[in-house]
């Protein structure tokens, strides 16, 4: 059962009190983007083994959604973030990069 | 080698010294024709396919880990063609008469055992997407029968159909689903594609395509390059990590979907029921053991495990409809990752990258669909068009807006 | 013959006598036995019979790994299958029989299957039975399922009850043997809070048998002293009957406790299952010896050395009096000492031509006769040991002498028990010294924080004599203490010390034993595998692991392979001629040994299965014999049937009285979710295919919303409330789920726009107050101006309505004259038996949700889950009108756009209308001409929803229809289930009061 931390109410959530919400940081594209972006936007996604962006809402808690790194290997979490950002804080990069060395965010892994 | 009850009884009576082995370990060749990522059902299948009925010889399965050793390996067995979107169940159906010949077809014994699937019915709404399933089913050639609960009950006596939480008022019952010994599904395949002089090359893992002006020359691997003029890959879970080599992102993710057996048990319950309101099926093995199932595992995940709160909702959803299976003992449970695609529907096609092709996305819904999705892969290898049940399943069908959803959950793949 | 000696037995009391019955012999033994030693006791040697073969089966071990002794116990609601004899204790009145044979346990028909052994091989059903392929289905398999399974499948719902416990620990720590305890008391010094718990029923795992000193006490005392001090401690709790079951991800585990399985009659659970999050997982699991594979290793009278220990020294229990001790180690070596001590007669065979250390010593001093280098050629007997033919280990099994005996007492080494190690992902070294997987302590099980969370300790960590038990578990412990970040007190203690030679593998006994011998040695007990069945595996390329199990069954029985899976492979290794660790071993999964399902279950079952929603009036409607359906978690009224009527009858009844005169529903689930905030129009419009935000306070409208890939997810009337403030309702099934996508956008997505979601579904009751003659029995309750003129239709008004405060609705899914009124739920109920009392002049009866279905349908509305079902987009529905045309965006609008989407094929809504005025069956589709390319009947549409109309007194329905809605008056043709088929004309989805005179008065 994985736990995560909430980084709103602080509480260390079990994966019974979460929802899961898939990838994370995906770029909405609405009217007037052609086909191909908004397939890309709705359906691709990176689907690692490794380190993985991913949406958790704290459903059973503090209603919250939250942002988390994880890996989908090991399950190890790197780090749970605010939802309110456009790609994941300098503080979780690093603590990937502590234990990943050579990771890079964005590219395909 | 033939295998035959007279084969049996000849080698019992001379020491059994004469077995060969099911299939040759051979050491790669340069290059095939056609090269398979992937040696499970599916992979297998195709190769299979390919040699038996469309003539190609030159052809290679490339397997990572041991053959079989993926979800054909770790399944409920289920048969069956209850699907109900025209897309689907054309294709479901031909996979049904392909396991009906096919142990004749290939000379191994699978035990396709098709002893029926019953989904129960708890509702109005239920009773009336069941009794719409039933119709595609029997439009589309397929077997389907609506049975009261009186008739549930006399064949399964065991079911509590008054007093559970949702009271059963019916099921629709396809007589020809049923289950397959699925380890001997891989074997099976891989012996007769063997047979028909298709290399099976077991613990190498492919680690890149070659790719020069948009065309794939081969795969790179763990035991070298092995060119290939065609590459195929039917790696079910890894398919993002795969097909990441090409660049490419897919829509799907991979998630675990659990599996449980119980301790061997006299025979009870004579074929495959499904609890729709709550995340339960189950049959029970020749062997005796209850093998049951339920949800995926929604976060993303590559282990191979999964987490206690799914295997509460099956065993809650397992005594409710079963009240006497609280004192059968849970043996084992494991887990399998399910290529989980954006609509639930699988994809059989080419890809943007010349001699590339492509087969996955089948969630949790892959074993059923082994022997169609092998035949409609070879077809597609062979021919560069794709098989008449398969044409639904293709790569565009996001960016069209012609997703084959049979669950209406949307975009979300955790959630079919 | 085995028997009850007249002393000894530290775990009885004699004073306790306890009897039971065994396949209805009845019989005794003494408080602290188990089933085993009881049996063993009465000289019970048989005790079931193999899967496949049928062959008799004896008692083979003392604990957890026993393959053979399972019997059913129990009668109907407590019967359960498959028991095993060697963990279940000795209670008064216990039934047990024994399993897998017919006519009865001595004589078994099935054994024929034993004589025909050398037909059927590993996996020889996969080579035949293919052909005439019918005869699989109806003469094979038939026979084939007969034979499934051992024990008898329960068939009484289960009687007993069963719980959950959750706990957050420091540490939890597994097995309560030395090492065990030793890693508890230091964790429990340390001021950590620490979990103990142990499989048995006693504390002290095998140092009570084999002795030892800890700081110069005996062990006994010791562990005593030990068990006493962790007791006392506040941080610690300890738990015996209590296995660890199951290691999970970032620290989870379960452990299975059976507080009631020795005292049947007792109050409280019979199972419990602990669901602990622990920082840090010891595991102290101890070692399991493992058989050695010799021809006739599987006939009764041949057991595991240390079993045959435990029953004499814990149980006084004599499995013989005369017994061969097969050894390839020093520590059977304690068994034949043991024995002898009781004045048993016992001969060594060391496979070992070196022989053994201290213990060799001690026994030579004994005058007990120890061949060297000797092994077991073969055992004789039927279903006991009567003699065994002793070989050179190293020959092809040439017989040396044949000793005659009751017993076996056979040592292929130890494994440690490495399966809580292993669930999570820890990974395994083989350790070529002493022939043994042991966990590598470089790459443990992973946490959350991606370190290591799980330590082996003592015998679990192959550290297999007592010395190094506690020097390890001691370690292990240190190590958790310092990574928890609290510190070590005390000093290490001190065990004794003993020298040992080391052991030698031996995977085949003799090490040449030809195809006769090998086709005797058994490595499965309970599946009947041999060691030859493992080798033509091999030669047939089944050489992975993994497929050498599959193949054989290796390993797949309910003991899961505990004596079986490492001299599989060693047999497998062997015969590939790779070494052991190439080879590879199988998966360990939970659970360490099965576990009820109850138990998992726990509470939840019966009205907990999924508990019942309830609305306010919920217990109104079953005490007025409302039929119920399940609508998500609710259960809703489908129809109040009255006396003398069909379910059917009183649906008819309710729409014509709803029509006629007045009808109450029961509107309270329908979802209700407040959105405010300066943003939350422009919110809205996003959410909403139509505008929300020019919608007038006080005003309500109709509004749909889609999913971002454009289709159709769920429809209610919304209500401005205030400048800022807007009412969604939901459909029932809905409201959760609306709500979460809406926090989904507005926190993920539009985070800056300033907009509040609450979900206020189960703060109101609501009641919808429907026909010709709702407002009468409003103005009889009187209070609020509910007139046609105050409160037109889409409208909404606050105010106050028989002394209840109220928030009136003018909307309508019927058609008629319509007021959904929302009380404060704690209200709902009287609120509700006013409206009834006041209506009762009115001619007013409640109605269910078939009679709202009803109603709908005649006015063509569209139902969520019956016109759509995910796949449906509102252009299908005829909807264009609600998709706003002046919104740059809103979720759905850019999917629409898509090529499919915008297919004028696509099917669309139309009423369809029978010729013969009977009903479409539900989900019927309509044929169209000829075949499609997979050779399968063309369709032209389907039905959504039909009913029978009684307002119209014929059938109605909806469809979706090629080109639909440009075919009125076409004929569509729908083939029944039957065989018959039905005509219908496609005609406007509208049947009744198209103007929609009826709502507006």
């Amino acid at each position: 059962m994985l736990t995560l931390q909430c980084p709103y109410c602080g509480v260390d959530a079990d994966e019974t009190e979460l929802s899961p919400g898939g990838e994370a940081h995906l770029k909405r594209f609405g009217p007037g983007s052609t086909d191909e972006e908004f397939e890309d936007y709705l359906f691709a996604r990176q689907n690692p083994k490794g380190v993985h962006f991913e949406r958790w809402r704290h459903a059973y808690g503090c209603g919250k959604w939250f942002l988390a790194a994880r890996c989908t290997m090991t399950l190890e979490v790197f780090g749970t973030y605010s939802a309110q950002t456009t790609e994941p804080p300098q503080t979780i990069k690093d603590a990937i990069t502590a234990k990943r060395p050579g990771w890079t965010w964005g590219t395909l892994s | 080698m033939r295998y035959s009850g007279f084969r049996v009884i000849k080698e019992a009576l001379t020491g059994h010294k004469g077995w060969t082995a099911a299939w040759r370990e051979p050491d790669p060749q340069p290059a095939y024709d056609i090269v398979i990522v992937g040696g499970g059902g599916h992979g297998l299948a195709t190769a299979y396919y390919l040699a038996s009925k469309y003539n190609q010889h030159r052809v290679a399965v490339i397997e990572k880990g041991w053959i079989g050793g993926g979800n054909v390996g770790r399944n409920t067995t289920i048969i069956r063609s209850n699907y109900l979107l025209d897309g689907n169940e054309p294709f479901y159906e031909f996979s049904l008469k392909l396991w009906e010949g096919l142990e004749q077809d290939f000379n191994y014994n699978a035990m396709v055992s098709q002893r029926g699937i019953l989904n129960l019915i708890h509702s109005d709404a239920q009773r009336d997407a069941f009794i719409r399933r039933g119709n595609a089913m029997i439009l589309n050639g397929a077997d389907a029968e609506l049975l009261s609960t009186a008739q549930i009950k006399e064949r399964y006596p065991f079911l509590n159909t008054e007093n559970a939480r949702f009271p059963i008022k019916g099921g629709l019952a396809q007589h020809r689903g049923g289950t397959v010994r699925h380890d001997a599904v891989a074997w099976g395949y891989a012996r007769g594609a063997d047979s028909r002089g298709v290399d099976i090359i077991q613990n190498c893992e492919v680690t890149g395509f070659r790719i020069e002006n948009g065309k794939c020359l081969g795969v790179e691997t763990t035991k070298g390059f092995i060119g290939a003029g065609k590459v195929g890959c039917a790696v079910a879970g890894s398919s993002s990590r795969l097909m990441s080599h090409a660049g490419m992102r897919l829509p799907m993710e991979s998630h675990v979907l659990q599996a449980f057996v119980s301790e061997g048990l006299k025979p009870v319950l004579p074929g495959v029921i499904t609890f729709g309101a709550g995340h339960f099926y189950v049959s029970q093995s020749d062997k005796g053991g209850l093998v049951f199932g339920g949800d995926i595992d929604g976060y993303n995940t590559y282990a191979q495990r999964g987490n206690l709160p799914v295997v509460e909702d099956v065993c809650e959803g397992g005594m409710a409809i079963f009240p006497m299976l609280g004192r059968a003992r849970l043996l084992r449970m494991w887990g399998g990752i399910m290529d989980m695609s954006m609509d639930g529907s699988p994809i059989i096609d080419r890809t943007h990258i010349d001699g590339l092709y492509f087969n996955g996305g089948w969630c949790y819904g892959g074993f059923k669909a082994t022997p169609a999705s092998g035949y409609a892969f070879a077809h597609l290898l062979a021919t560069d068009t794709p098989h008449d049940t398969a044409t639904a399943y293709r790569f565009d069908r996001f960016e069209r807006g012609l997703m084959i959803d049979e669950k209406g959950m949307g975009n979300q793949p955790n959630l079919h | 013959m085995s028997t009850r000696l007249a002393e000894g037995g530290i775990y009885l009391d004699r004073s306790e006598k306890r009897t039971f019955t065994f396949n209805g012999k009845r019989l005794s033994g003494f408080a602290g036995d188990t089933l085993a030693s009881a049996l063993l006791a009465n000289d019970q040697m048989l005790v079931g019979r193999s899967f496949k073969y049928h062959r008799p089966r004896g008692i083979v071990a003392s604990g957890a790994e026993e393959p053979n002794g399972l019997v059913n116990m129990g009668k109907f609601g407590t019967f359960e299958p498959n028991q095993r004899v060697t963990t279940t204790e000795l209670f008064d009145g216990l039934q047990a029989e024994s399993q897998n044979h017919w006519p009865s346990l001595e004589f078994d028909v099935g054994a024929i299957n034993a004589k025909l052994s050398k037909f059927l091989p590993a996996g020889f059903y996969y080579k035949m039975f293919i052909h005439p392929r019918s005869f699989w289905k109806h003469v094979y398999e038939p026979f084939i399922r007969k034979s499934a399974g051992l024990g008898k499948a329960p068939k009484s719902r289960d009687e007993d009850t069963y719980e959950h416990f959750h706990m957050h620990v420091d540490v939890l720590v597994v097995g309560a043997g030395v090492a065990g305890l030793t890693s508890a008391l230091v964790a429990g010094r340390a001021g950590l809070r620490v979990l103990l718990v142990e499989q048995t029923s006693r504390c002290g795992g095998r140092a009570l048998i084999d002795g030892g000193q800890i700081d110069g006490l005996d062990v006994a005392d010791w562990v005593g002293q030990t068990w006493g001090e962790l007791n006392a401690m506040p941080n610690v709790t300890v738990r015996t009957r209590t296995m660890g079951a199951g290691v999970y991800d970032h620290g989870y585990v379960i452990c299975y406790e059976r507080p009631g399985d020795h005292q049947p009659d007792a109050d409280g659970p019979r199972h419990r299952l602990w669901n602990v999050r622990a920082h840090q997982v010891i595991t102290a699991t101890g070692a399991i010896e493992r058989p050695l594979s010799f021809a006739g290793n599987d006939i009764p009278g041949v057991m595991l050395a240390s079993a045959v220990r435990d029953y004499l020294t814990g149980f006084g229990v004599s499995v013989g009096d005369r017994v061969v001790v097969a050894t390839n180690n020093d520590d059977a070596y304690r068994t034949a000492i043991t024995l002898h001590k009781a004045g048993l007669v016992v001969t060594v065979l060391d496979a070992r031509p070196e022989g053994a250390g201290d213990a060799g010593l001690r026994a030579d001093e004994l005058g007990i006769p120890v061949h060297k280098g000797r092994g077991i050629a073969k055992v004789h007997g039927g279903k006991r040991v009567t003699s065994v033919d002793v070989c050179s280990q190293a020959g092809e099994g040439a017989v040396l002498e044949s000793i005659e005996c009751d017993a076996v007492a056979m040592s292929g080494g130890w494994s440690p028990v490495v399966h809580l190690w292993s669930h999570c992902g820890g990974k395994l070294n083989w350790d070529e010294e002493h022939a043994m997987f042991r966990p590598d302590p470089a790459r443990p099980p992973l946490g959350a924080n991606g370190e290591g969370f799980v330590v082996p300790a003592g015998a679990a960590n192959g550290a297999l004599l007592h010395h190094d038990v506690v020097h390890d578990a001691w370690a292990a412990a240190c190590t958790t203490v310092d990574t928890l970040g609290a510190k070590v007190s005390g000093k290490a203690p001190e065990p004794s010390d003993e020298s040992t030679k080391p052991m030698t593998p031996v995977w085949m006994m003799p090490q040449g034993a030809k195809r006769v011998l090998r086709e005797k040695a058994w490595l499965d007990y309970q599946n009947d595998v041999k060691v030859s069945d493992v080798q033509l595996a091999a030669r047939e390329g089944y050489e992975s692991v993994e497929h050498t199990k599959r193949y054989t069954t290796l390993g797949m029985a309910t003991d899961q392979g505990k004596l079986s899976n490492i001299n599989g492979l060693a047999t497998l290794s062997g015969e590939l001629n790779k070494p052991i660790p190439e080879v590879g071993t199988t998966t360990f999964r939970p659970p360490y040994t099965p576990i009820s399902l109850a138990s998992i279950t726990g509470v939840a079952k019966g009205d907990l299965f999924q508990p019942v929603r309830k609305t306010p009036m919920h217990d109104w409607h079953v005490a007025h014999d409302a039929d119920f359906e399940p609508v998500g978690q609710w259960r809703r009224p489908y129809a109040f049937v009255r006396d003398g009527e069909s379910v059917h009858d009183a649906v008819m009844r309710e729409v014509k009285n709803t029509r006629q005169a007045l009808g109450l529903l029961d509107a309270s689930t329908l979802g209700k979710l407040i959105v405010k905030g300066p943003d939350a129009g422009k919110f809205l419009d996003m959410m909403y295919t139509n505008m929300m935000s020019t919608l007038p306070i006080g005003k309500c409208r109709y509004g749909l919303m889609c999913s971002e890939n454009g289709f159709l997810s769920d429809d209610g009337v919304v209500a401005r409330i205030s400048e800022d403030e807007w009412l969604c309702h939901t459909t029932t099934g809905g409201a959760d789920r609306i709500h979460a996508h809406m926090e989904d956008w507005l926190q993920c997505e539009w985070w800056d726009w300033k907009v509040y979601v609450t979900n206020v579904t189960e703060q109101y009751a609501q009641v919808a107050v429907v026909g010709p003659n709702a407002r009468k029995v409003l103005e009889k309750l009187g209070g609020m101006d509910v007139s046609k003129e105050t409160l037109p239709f889409m409208q909404w008004a606050d105010g106050e309505i028989g002394g209840f405060k109220v928030r009136v609705y003018r909307i309508s899914f019927s058609g008629e004259l319509s007021y959904e009124i929302a009380v404060d739920a704690g209200h709902g109920l009287a609120f509700w038996e006013a409206l009834l009392e006041a209506g009762e002049e009115f001619g007013v009866m409640p109605y269910g949700t078939e009679c709202l279905h009803i109603m709908r349908a005649e006015k063509g509305f569209i139902m969520i889950g019956d016109e759509t079902d995910g796949t449906i987009i509102p252009q299908d529905l005829n909807l264009n009108w609600a998709l706003s045309k002046k919104k740059d965006d809103y979720l759905g609008k850019r999917a629409h756009e898509r090529e499919f989407m915008a297919d004028p094929n696509r099917w669309k809504l139309v009423g369809l209308e029978t010729l013969d005025g009977s009903v479409i069956p539900d989900g019927a589709y309509a044929v169209a001409e000829g075949d499609n390319a997979n050779g399968q009947r063309n369709t032209e549409g389907r039905v959504t929803s039909t009913y029978h109309s009684p307002t119209l007194d014929r059938g109605i329905a909806m469809g979706l229809v090629l080109h639909g809605p440009k075919r009125m008056g076409e004929i569509l043709t729908f083939p029944k289930v039957d065989g018959g088929e039905v005509k219908a004309k496609i005609v406007d989805p509208v049947f009744y009061d198209k103007d929609g005179e009826k709502q507006n008065v």
